[in-house]
């Protein structure tokens, strides 16, 4: 079932800590992860369950106080945690892995039209570009081919149509206050997938915006991801965005990953029994609301185990000593369990 | 108390912040103790004609000066005065500028236009000619002295107060208080100014340190205390004609003047960093 | 559940100013343009939209924390329209506001014992210990412990502060509180928390409801009747079960569209409003939503149209609903 061939990228027991003043916070404990050539893959979890972290251990944009503990990060064979950062820079981070933020307001310079902001990522992550081009400092003094870019110019008018930005030849004067969040979505959708890239990391990148917003970005997301056959990674703390967009779904918690499945057996069988606690939170007519007793581990000083156990009501002694290995329970469906809650259906 | 403590251990872990607490420290244990540190007390005031301009020695360790009087006791006796004027003056600013900028910030109507109004004219002049203007025409003496340096430096406290309220206006939990129904008085007195008294701390170090080298500067040219009060500024400028031979003479009162400033503006800085919570560094990393 | 009305508003209106970069005004952005409702006693009544309907200024406006242009707000029989929440101080504690992130509305440089007694200082002539009494008795109703009271708000998870915000709005036994955007930013399992905690709340104190919020399958959960606003205005009105039944306004229509529905169709496939909100300081003539509406006809950019009923309860302002 899952030749490593297979992937495009694997997350293997990684473990990242962060140094903070009353020790170092372990955010990422030991998280396995893979994501195949074209799918969407959604990371759930609530705030502060790491996956934020994960993404940008991916794009490999770790904060200062970061510490890579152990495990590694395979992008279509290399790992990317054993590469040079000269080459991640060049050939990874913002070519073949882009990203979509959360925030569209703070993802541009208010100072400078969009199209020159566009065009300054082109200049050093278009597809066009040749792997003679000058880096670093020689690269900023160097001119931007002529031939590229118009060439690149093109292929930017042609992607802010694709992505339903009205009037691009005039849009692409106007600096970043004259557009609304939506719209702003639509021109970092377009920055992402200009550069061509494997794979796209979205963080959050609709929970900023209204629901009827919303709809229309997700709607615009997965065509083009399908249709270019893109990869994403798409994190969201929203269940009902996952269902909306996803391929499959990967639930992480307190910095572990508990159970990854195909969207439909997702919601239709959870296994984990915070998965299960998860969305029977969700709010729906005709049943009572059910919250999640105690409150999310403290990062620094976690519990051992399975982190859930001290909030779980099938925890045993077992969950208390060792994590739980990953465990196929078939369809490509795996839970990190050794009490998995079977045949429930919870909504 | 404990808020206090807290602050002070955080100060002493920054090594600048904590030598700008020890100097300043040092200045007020030499101010109350001064005659008991003097080695020769009774030579601050008096003429000893046979002792003039002698260098310094184990005797009088930093020289005496052309009345014969030991420079060592006067600066430590001088240190009074410096305190004196630097807390009166500062005091009266504070007890001057923080309630206008309290009341200019939280009422933005005609009435807080014109009190910044009036305090941008004083702004407008520079300090120090000000500061002249006003002890030349009362007179020399250290109380004209405290007065021209209040009346020149309320407006900074003005200022200062007036930005932090206006930004504070905007936060939820003030207008959480109005909807509550929190009169007027309770909201600025118990919300609004314990809230910016951080800036204000920050700004009374800083503005003691400033008002210290303005008042040796007004000593300076003989508009100070009357000769023969120990003032810094005016023994500097006593000793300008006995230089460069009797260099000991200028300098004790310069070194003085010199750390006494970078002590209060260490601190000032070390107690910007400690209380704007700004600059604080976030908890456990996500 | 009486049929009286605790609170009337009959043609509310607030606009906000538009200045250039001179600080001219240029023009005014109609954040409440002529609302109307009626919120009964014991009811809970949802205010839906997306930002910039107005729903917020409108929640702020009953506070008394921004004044009315025109229209009038008539609280347990009295008009309180036009005084300042500090005129109107025997309202004030009877209908209180509570802030999207209640966490906020707490003094950072207060204790939790010290923000929750303010309200008692101000409105109650209370003996300390009736005070400490009654803070007490009040955190346990939020479910938290009285270890609490000596924390900052710092110190507390996202959770507890919304309790505490809670809370202190409590402590005066209001009749009406005004919730605006009571679980936004909370995760889905402390939202329920929130939410179950509200509905315990309502039912200890016999609480009215004003529940503001873009969420609609919270809104759908927590209300009786529910109102849906579009720039500044009310498009249509209809009790929870009714509105998500059969939706009468095309924006209604549209808004339920939206919401996932796990293990349902899926939006991305079926979701069809093109377009975002027009600019609120040019809102189109005639009906505003005319120009996102897929039943927009020529009539549309003429006739404004008002609410109007339709089915018991159920009113909405479309000609063609």
């Amino acid at each position: 079932m899952r030749a490593p061939g297979d992937n495009l990228l694997e997350v293997e027991n990684l473990r990242v800590s962060f140094a903070t003043e009353v020790g170092a916070a372990k955010v990422l404990d030991g998280v396995t992860l893979t994501i195949r050539p074209g799918e969407i893959m959604g990371l759930v979890g609530e705030s502060g369950c790491g996956k934020t972290t994960l993404a940008n251990a991916i794009l490999g944009i770790l904060a200062g106080n970061a510490r890579h503990e152990a495990g590694t990060i395979r992008f279509g064979g290399a790992d990317l945690l054993a590469m040079p950062r000269r080459q991640v820079e060049a050939e990874i981070r913002g070519r073949s892995i882009t990203f979509i933020p959360q925030d569209p307001f703070g993802s541009f310079n208010p100072l400078f039209p969009i199209g020159a902001q566009i065009m300054e990522v082109m200049k050093w992550k278009s597809p066009g570009r040749g792997a003679r081009e000058r880096r670093g400092i020689a690269g900023f003094f160097s001119r931007y081919p002529r031939a590229r870019r118009r060439a690149d110019a093109a292929a930017v008018a042609q992607m802010l149509r694709t992505v339903q930005i009205v009037n691009p030849e005039r849009a692409i004067a106007k600096l970043p206050y004259e557009f609304s969040g939506g719209q702003r979505q639509r021109l970092m959708i377009a920055l992402a997938l200009l550069p061509q890239p494997q794979l796209v990391i979205a963080d959050e990148p609709t929970t900023a915006l209204d629901a009827t917003i919303q709809a229309q970005i997700l709607k615009l997301l997965k065509r083009l991801a399908k249709d270019r056959g893109v990869s994403v990674l798409f994190t969201t703390h929203d269940l009902g965005t996952a269902y909306e967009i996803c391929d499959r779904i990967t639930v992480m918690y307190a910095g572990q990953e508990v159970e990854t499945a195909p969207v439909d057996d997702f919601f239709r069988r959870p296994q984990h029994p915070y998965t299960v606690r998860l969305l029977e939170s969700l709010p729906h007519p005709g049943r009572e609301l059910r919250e999640i007793g105690g409150e999310i581990p403290a990062l620094v000083d976690p519990p051992g185990g399975c982190r859930f156990h001290p909030r779980c009501l099938r925890a045993s002694e077992a969950c208390r000593a060792e994590r739980p290995a990953v465990t196929p329970i078939g369809g490509g469906h795996e839970v990190r369990c050794y009490h998995p809650v079977t045949g429930a259906v919870p909504a | 108390m404990k808020a206090a403590l807290d602050i002070l251990r955080k100060l002493l872990r920054d090594p600048s912040a904590a030598l700008g607490l020890l100097i300043v420290l040092l200045l007020i244990a030499i101010a109350v103790m001064a005659p008991l540190l003097a080695t020769h007390p009774e030579a601050v005031w008096d003429m000893n004609p046979r002792q003039r301009l002698l260098p310094p020695s184990e005797a009088y360790l930093f020289g005496t000066d052309r009345m014969g009087a030991d420079i060592f006791s006067r600066i430590l006796f001088g240190a009074r005065i410096t305190l004196t004027i630097a807390i009166v003056a500062v005091g009266a600013a504070l007890a001057i500028g923080v309630p206008i900028g309290l009341v200019s910030g939280w009422r933005q109507n005609w009435f807080g236009e014109t009190l910044m109004r009036v305090s941008d004219i004083f702004l407008a002049v520079p300090q120090i000619v000000l500061a002249i203007a006003i002890s030349q025409t009362l007179g020399p003496s250290i109380e004209n002295i405290i007065l021209a340096l209040s009346v020149t430096y309320w407006p900074w406290f003005t200022r200062l107060v007036h930005a932090e309220v206006r930004a504070l206006k905007n936060e939820t939990f003030i207008e959480a208080a109005i909807a509550l129904g929190v009169p007027t008085w309770r909201i600025v007195l118990l919300h609004v100014l314990p809230n910016v008294m951080s800036p204000i701390i920050v700004r009374t170090s800083i503005g003691m340190g400033f008002t210290i080298l303005t008042a040796s500067a007004l000593g300076f040219l003989g508009l100070g205390a009357p000769p023969p009060a120990p003032e810094w500024g005016r023994m500097i400028s006593d000793a300008r004609e006995f230089l460069p031979e009797a260099w000991w003479y200028a300098l004790a009162p310069g070194l003085a003047i010199f750390l006494v400033v970078m002590g209060f503006n260490l601190l000032g800085d070390g107690l910007r960093d400690v209380l704007d919570p700004r600059i604080r560094r976030a908890g456990a990393g996500r | 559940m009486s049929d009286a009305p605790i609170l009337t508003v009959e043609g509310l209106s607030r606009h906000f100013p538009v200045r250039n970069m001179f600080g001219w005004k240029t023009g005014a952005v109609r954040a409440l343009d002529g609302v109307s409702f009626e919120v009964r006693a014991g009811e809970t009544l949802g205010i839906v939209g997306e930002s910039g309907c107005g729903k917020s200024t409108l929640g702020k406006t009953l506070a008394g924390i921004h004044r009315p242009e025109g229209g009038r707000m008539v609280f347990e029989g009295k008009d309180i329209t036009g005084r300042s929440a500090r005129e109107r101080s025997a309202v004030a504690a009877r209908l209180q506001y509570s802030y999207q992130d209640p966490g906020n509305s707490l003094d950072p440089r207060w204790t939790i014992r010290r923000s929750l007694a303010e309200p008692l200082v101000v409105h109650m002539a209370l003996k300390p210990r009736e005070r400490t009494a009654r803070v007490r008795d009040i955190l346990q109703q939020v479910g938290l412990p009285h270890t609490h009271l000596d924390l900052y708000p710092h110190e507390l998870s996202g959770g507890q502060q919304r309790r505490v915000g809670l809370a202190r709005i409590l402590t005066l036994h209001p009749r009406l509180v005004v919730l605006d955007e009571p679980t936004s930013g909370l995760d889905v399992s402390v939202q329920a928390a929130v939410l179950k905690l509200l509905r315990e709340l309502q039912s200890a104190f016999a609480l009215t409801y004003l529940f503001i919020s873009h969420d609609l399958s919270v809104v759908q959960m927590m209300c009786d009747r529910i109102a849906v606003m579009y720039l500044g205005r009310i498009v249509e009105m209809a009790p929870a079960e009714r509105l998500f039944a059969a939706p009468r306004h095309p924006y209604t229509q549209s808004l339920l569209a939206a919401i996932p529905d796990i293990g349902g169709r899926r939006v991305t496939d079926t979701f069809a409003l093109e377009g975002e909100p027009p600019d609120p300081a040019r809102p189109p003539s005639g009906c505003r939503f005319r120009t996102r509406c897929p039943r927009a006809a020529a009539v549309c950019a003429q006739t404004d149209p008002a609410l109007r009923p339709l089915a018991p309860g159920q009113s909405a302002a479309c000609l063609f609903a």
